[in-house]
């Protein structure tokens, strides 16, 4: 019975280790998940930071329908909402766009919009050089807000997308965010 | 673990470890492969019950529109816990409990490889479903977010209890990981001399494939539900987008462990069948090692396919077209199964005792399920069915009428030999018909719901449902009640009954069946010749 109990041992540490392995695999499918969400653009989510608005050509043959919807996180005591609803673009053309927040609360509180993109292959040819979505915004009790937003469509769009869908959610994230409010009050 | 029971045994002589001990102790202490099989068999059993009752309520709310008995927390308290109790608490310890009496037996080895360990993975079951039922009690109420605990659902909007939920999963997943690695040792380092890989039994062989797959995708599901803990408590944002995470993904992990976790439900089952029709049909099983490939594709394809759960999430067109095409894959090596096991009866000498019953129903009832598997594979026609009664008629029918129902032809088949007596033939048939026309009256309907248009998980309808719904529900009563016919068969033939010989069955194959019965205690301490 010796020899079968070691060779036991041997293969209940793979099997272990195994495990264990893909335990982590399950953590190591977040960065996954990202890296090819990012390569592949595929899922809505555009880029964190303002890209340049350089050497880019109007397309003016072309127009794009961009509609722009808003959300709250539920729960959220603020008013969100574009200043339009709908514009037509041409490709490459730098736009301005509107948004108005509210804060019906008595309470001040830092909202975070996080944005999204629909169709989500459209998503890397929608390039913002200035977004609010990009900070945090720290609204006072009752005090209103016009976030601005300024973005290009890229040229190469694929021809099959005529519409994109640039959509909003806001959540209030004062609470994570203690050190923000605190600075928020004092000004 | 350095030595076994065994070799105790050999040397030592002593006459009192022969026979079983005696009481209380003997369950908590065990680690024989029979007494733990015993115990994971009637867990799963009370827990079938429990979640059984579970959906009696769901039934009973649904039998008319209106919210007439429960309220709605409560109603997806109800189809939450139903669910986790049916997948971790009823099936998958009964399959365990089946390779821990079988597997043994099967390829002549006297025990589990690992017996310590497989006494710890079943003595932590019960303390997880304690604490996810003991979770339904707390303030807030228990899980109520689905099976799938999709975030946020499970994140930023559920009950405190959630913790509890989390940490009873992982207790279920360390179990299963557990059960697996001892079958893996087991079937690799304690086959009798002769016993090659390919004269392995069926249901060792999808075994085999079941553990391997528990240990890949079982820790992604304890990572699945250890994200789910720390965006709840604390502050991390895996699944939450405020903090830049995103909830799409958790369906990904999620999905990435479901969907090769619904082949563990499934595989265990085609090893049962392929012990089973022979038998009865008097002739060798056709296609042994077709059989063993399609299993092995089934297992490999079953990772390639996980995103069709999630066809409406807003996929790129070609994704929905690599998982819709991969999905339908699976349909070939599914259908060498079945064709095989048709091929099996074919002209062969057959005869109708209750496991034979429940087997050819498990064939024509399984196959309809996965042909509603295949019209939900077809993406566009996927965007109808999604979230409809639709896909409870199909998962149910691949669950209950596929792998309940092999396991109840399983319990029909084996127990002579774990017993020693024969059961009540005439009960066991009554058993067998009541359950076959009542699970028909009570899924079959719910295709039509779904096509309908009737959402799944909800406390009430619209009324033009009405009328299907109580059909259902009538069924759903009656396969209830059905299973305490079940119940008392077991019990009887525990008491008592006609004696049955070593092999009670006229052309059963296979190591078990050259043993006494009952089996003894302890079997195969010396390994037996294989021819």
């Amino acid at each position: 019975m010796t020899q079968p109990t070691k060779s036991n041992r041997k293969l209940l540490i793979i099997l272990i280790a195994g495990s264990i392995g893909m335990f982590g695999f399950g953590f190591a499918l977040v960065p996954l998940y990202d890296v090819l969400c990012d390569t592949l653009g595929i899922n809505g989510k555009t880029q964190n930071s303002a890209s340049s608005y350089e050497a880019v050509v109007v397309d003016k043959n072309r127009t794009v329908t961009i509609e722009f919807v808003t959300q709250v996180q539920s729960g959220m005591p603020w008013e969100f909402s574009p200043k339009v609803n709908q514009i037509s673009v041409h490709p490459g053309e730098l736009t301005h766009a509107q948004f108005l927040v509210k804060n019906l609360s008595t309470r001040d509180t830092v909202g975070q919009a996080i944005p999204s993109v629909s169709p989500g292959q459209g998503a890397a040819y929608f390039n913002k050089t200035e977004c609010f979505c990009f900070n945090q915004q720290p609204l006072a009790a009752a005090a209103t807000a016009e976030l601005p937003l300024i973005f290009y469509v890229d040229p190469d769009l694929p021809a099959s997308i005529n519409t994109l869908t640039l959509s909003y959610t806001l959540y209030d994230i004062t609470d994570r965010q203690t050190i923000v409010i605190e600075q928020g009050a004092s000004k | 673990m350095s030595t076994t029971t065994h070799d105790t045994l050999a040397t030592a002589h002593d006459d009192h470890h022969h026979g079983a001990p005696k009481g209380l102790m003997r369950w908590l202490l065990t680690t024989n492969h029979k007494d733990i099989g015993s115990l994971y068999l009637w867990f799963s059993f009370i827990m079938f019950l429990t979640g059984g009752a579970m959906a009696m309520v769901i039934r009973a709310e649904l039998f008319q529109p209106g919210l007439q008995l429960v309220e709605p927390n409560f109603f997806n308290q109800m189809t939450t816990v139903h669910g986790l109790i049916m997948v971790f608490g009823a099936v998958m310890p009964a399959f365990t409990g089946l390779a821990n009496w079988l597997i043994p037996m099967m390829i002549g080895a006297p025990d589990m490889a690992l017996p310590r360990m497989n006494n710890w993975s079943f003595w932590i079951l019960p303390f997880a479903f304690a604490m996810l039922l003991g979770s339904l009690f707390m303030e807030g109420g228990g899980p109520n977010f689905g099976w799938t605990f999709y975030a946020p659902l499970s994140t930023t909007y559920s009950p405190d209890s959630t913790a509890l939920f989390v940490f009873s999963i992982h207790i279920m997943g360390i179990s299963s990981i557990m059960g697996a690695i001892n079958v893996i040792v087991t079937i690799v380092n304690l086959r009798a001399p002769g016993m090659t890989w390919m004269k392995l039994p069926l249901f060792v062989w999808t075994w085999l494939i079941t553990a391997f797959l528990l240990i890949a995708v079982m820790p992604v599901l304890a990572g699945a539900v250890t994200m789910v803990l720390t965006d709840k408590f604390f502050g991390t944002s895996f699944f939450d987008a405020a903090g830049g995470g995103d909830p799409v993904m958790f369906q990904h992990i999620f999905w990435f462990f479901g969907h090769p976790e619904v082949y563990i439900m499934i595989l265990p089952s085609f090893g049962i069948i392929s012990a089973i029709v022979p038998t009865f049909s008097r002739k060798k099983l056709f296609g042994y090692s077709s059989m063993v490939y399609a299993t092995a594709s089934i297992a490999i394809l079953s990772f390639l396919v996980w995103a069709h759960h999630m066809f409406t999430t807003g996929m790129p067109v070609f994704a929905e077209l690599f998982f819709m095409y991969c999905t339908m894959l699976i349909a070939i090596p599914t259908g060498v199964k079945v064709f095989n096991w048709v091929a099996t009866m074919w002209r062969g000498s057959m005869t109708f005792e209750t496991p034979m019953l429940f087997a050819v129903a498990f064939i024509i009832l399984f196959t309809i399920g996965g042909f509603s598997g295949l019209m939900l594979a077809i993406t566009p026609a996927d965007f109808q069915y999604h979230d409809t009664y639709f896909v409870v008629a199909h998962f149910h029918y691949v669950l209950v009428t596929g792998a309940i129902f092999s396991i109840m032809a399983a319990a029909y088949y084996w127990l002579p030999k774990w017993t020693g007596h024969m059961y009540n033939e005439t009960l066991g048939k009554w058993h067998f018909w009541c359950s076959v026309i009542s699970v028909n009256v009570l899924f079959f309907p719910m295709h039509f719901l779904g096509l309908a248009g009737m959402p799944r998980r909800i406390p009430d309808y619209a009324v033009q449902f009405a009328d299907v719904n109580q059909i259902v529900s009538i069924g759903g009563f009656a396969f209830g009640l059905s299973q305490l016919i079940f119940l008392v068969v077991v019990l009887k033939c525990i008491k008592g009954g006609k004696p049955a010989g070593d092999n009670p069955w006229e052309a059963a194959e296979g190591l078990e069946w050259s043993i006494a019965s009952p089996a003894p205690y302890h079997s195969f301490t010396t390994p037996p010749e294989i021819k």
